[in-house]
């Protein structure tokens, strides 16, 4: 009975993850595919292709079945770019061999879609962006926590109430009035833009908080004795045990930046400072049709937060469980 | 020790505080100014009153976006909850594999928005995608999935060949938003199960062990244990996911055309964006904006009082 029941629920956790994993399967597998394949649609996850080559006086070349017949057929021929070289030449039928190859894995898909539209400044984008924002927000936050955490002082409690408030207000809310504001700060279509409003996090913030009050008061007792200044005690004390907590909030802003997209899509017309989601938005418009690019684009997208993810999915996961935790 | 701080504990908050009122609290009260101008990008705007919100009234595409989003919140977040729970139980439940299933679960979560869109979209494809590749297999024709304009109600009754006269609305989702909300409960499942696998740790075995000894089955255990000393956690999970679903956009931006077809996958914050961006019609935009703004409070209010009422 026990060992049905157990059974029963690795089948269905299972079902469950494969469904999870999938689209993910999928995508890499349609970005591994020829185009003419993927059309076909009798690929579905294992890559595959299917063509003719014309075997004469020693030499294999790949062409375009016109006609079969019983002696006779007739062909194009292609040349390496798989371009019509020459067109309607009867061969002999027993000169035309068929190729199954399976797999056969197109790994040029990426660095075609990567070489399609700059993917490259794109990239530098994100990570310029990502980083710098990192810098703010860990500035920003540490010295805020530590008054809130460690100071007493007048409207603490009342700058605290405001901060949360504002946290609770969804972006989209003040999207329009944001941009605006940076139209009159001329900061439309400027790293400032990207960067500036988003180096203060105000769940970074509260993270800290929690983080720096339950540290005990005797360090900080001690060292005062020693004649520590405050921030010498941030910096010697405050920050050396909580480098967990740093490193979590640090991999939150990490893939929060890397992944927004509204802010970007609205704050930035140029094309030299877009951000990779809103490249990849502007591919998956140009590029509709060419769906093995848009796959393989979509691929390396996600690849450095999978890479992160995957090396910390430990640290990463137990992080994202504790935002439901309440204190 | 702590009294003789004074001046420094502003230096500390400054920067943030600096920010965070720049950036958060002047656009929050400007959209709220806005929403009573006639502002498009251009100059400044001419004072109107309440007329944006007159306006908005009267705006069918106003009401349709409203009744999508609707559709959204009420089929994706009890969906959400549902599933996420289950995944939570079982996960619970077994020794082998857990962080392999966690980690899989997890994935679509950290993913960009932006890539699983792509993906889905492609999906969704009528000719070539997966979703009806699959319903082929188990003996369902394909379906138009995000071309579909037709509500997912009206299509069931004309399966079975009965008259449906009703209003739009409540057709329900159109087939094309009902593919959005697939996606997009697949989307954010992985992180509400890691959060009820969390919760369900923190429930004392004891309980269980007493009722073993009762005799309770391991279906009533659910029922009577685990479903009351989890509802903090389900509180959670049900305020944070209706608050992101009624921020749906990017899906709708990649997967539809803009909010195609009909207007059937038009949602709120899209039609804002569209208003906003598209249209420059930036005061009517901030009108409807902020009238988002207080449902979702309010909704979150109403949650937290239901809270207080129902919690152990």
């Amino acid at each position: 009975m026990n060992k049905l029941r157990s059974t029963i629920t690795y089948v269905v956790l299972v079902i469950f993850g494969l469904t999870m994993i999938v689209p993910f399967i999928w995508m890499l597998t349609t970005a591994l595919t020829t185009q003419a394949e993927f059309n076909k649609q009798e690929t579905l996850f294992i890559p595959k292709e299917e063509y003719h080559v014309w075997n004469h006086d020693g030499q294999r070349d790949r062409i375009l079945l016109v006609m079969e017949k019983d002696q006779t057929s007739v062909i194009h021929v292609l040349d390496e770019k798989l371009n019509i070289a020459v067109e309607y030449s009867e061969v002999p039928s027993s000169e035309i061999e068929l190729v199954r190859k399976k797999p056969s894995l197109h790994f040029d898909n990426f660095v075609k879609a990567f070489n399609k539209v700059p993917f490259g400044l794109y990239f530098y984008n994100t990570l310029y962006v990502s980083f710098l924002s990192l810098i703010g927000v860990l500035f920003t936050s540490l010295l805020a926590a530590y008054a809130f955490a460690r100071m007493e002082f007048k409207g603490r409690d009342l700058f605290f109430y405001l901060f949360l408030s504002m946290m609770m207000v969804p972006q989209p809310i003040y999207m329009i009035s944001s941009y605006v504001l940076l139209d009159k700060l001329n900061w439309l279509d400027t790293y400032n833009a990207l960067i500036i409003p988003w180096t203060a996090n105000i769940f970074t913030i509260f993270l800290f908080r929690q983080h720096f009050k339950a540290l005990p008061q005797e360090l900080f007792d001690a060292a005062s004795i020693d004649g520590c200044s405050i921030f010498g005690m941030l910096w010697r004390i405050v920050i050396p045990l909580s480098k967990p907590i740093i490193a979590t909030a640090s991999i939150f802003s990490l893939i929060s930046s890397w992944n927004s997209f509204m802010w970007p899509l609205v704050m930035i017309n140029r094309p030299e400072l877009r951000v990779l989601q809103v490249g990849l938005s502007y591919f998956n418009q140009e590029a509709s049709t060419q769906t093995t690019l848009l796959m393989a684009a979509s691929t390396f997208s996600i690849v450095p937060i999978l890479i992160l993810f995957f090396f910390a999915q430990k640290q990463i996961i137990a992080s994202y469980a504790k935002t439901g935790m309440k204190d | 020790m702590k009294t003789k701080w004074k001046i420094s504990p502003y230096l500390y908050l400054l920067p943030a505080l600096v920010i965070v009122i720049a950036f958060r609290l002047i656009p929050i009260v400007m959209s709220f100014i806005l929403s009573f101008y006639d502002w498009s990008i251009q100059g400044t705007g001419k004072f109107i009153g309440l007329a944006n919100y007159a306006v908005m009234l009267k705006d069918p595409v106003f009401w349709q976006s409203m009744g999508n989003t609707f559709w959204l919140v009420i089929i994706q977040v009890p969906a959400s909850i549902v599933f996420s729970l289950l995944f939570a139980v079982l996960l619970n439940k077994i020794k082998y594999f857990k962080s392999l299933f966690r980690i899989v679960y997890f994935m679509p979560f950290v993913t960009s928005l932006v890539a699983v869109s792509i993906v889905w979209k492609l999906i969704f494809a009528e000719q070539t995608g997966l979703m009806n590749t699959f319903l082929g297999y188990v003996g369902i024709s394909p379906q138009g999935w995000l071309s579909e304009s037709r509500g997912i109600f009206l299509m069931m009754f004309q399966d079975l060949g009965i008259n449906f006269k009703l209003p739009q609305f409540f057709h329900g989702p159109s087939q094309a938003l009902f593919g959005i909300i697939i996606m997009t409960v697949w989307k954010g499942l992985g992180y509400n199960t890691i959060i009820y696998l969390a919760g369900l740790q923190n429930i004392s075995k004891v309980y269980y062990e007493a009722a073993e000894i009762d005799g309770a089955s391991k279906n009533r255990q659910f029922w009577n244990i685990t479903l009351p000393l989890i509802s903090p956690t389900t509180f959670y999970v049900l305020i944070m996911t209706t608050i992101v679903s009624f921020q749906t956009f990017a899906q709708i931006y990649l997967m539809t055309d803009k909010g195609g077809p009909l207007n059937t996958t038009k949602l709120i914050v899209y039609y804002i964006y569209e208003k906003g961006f598209d249209l420059l019609e930036m005061g009517y935009a901030s009108a409807i904006a902020l009238t988002l703004f207080l449902l979702i409070l309010g909704l979150t209010i109403f949650q937290r009082r239901m809270e207080k009422h129902v919690n152990y």
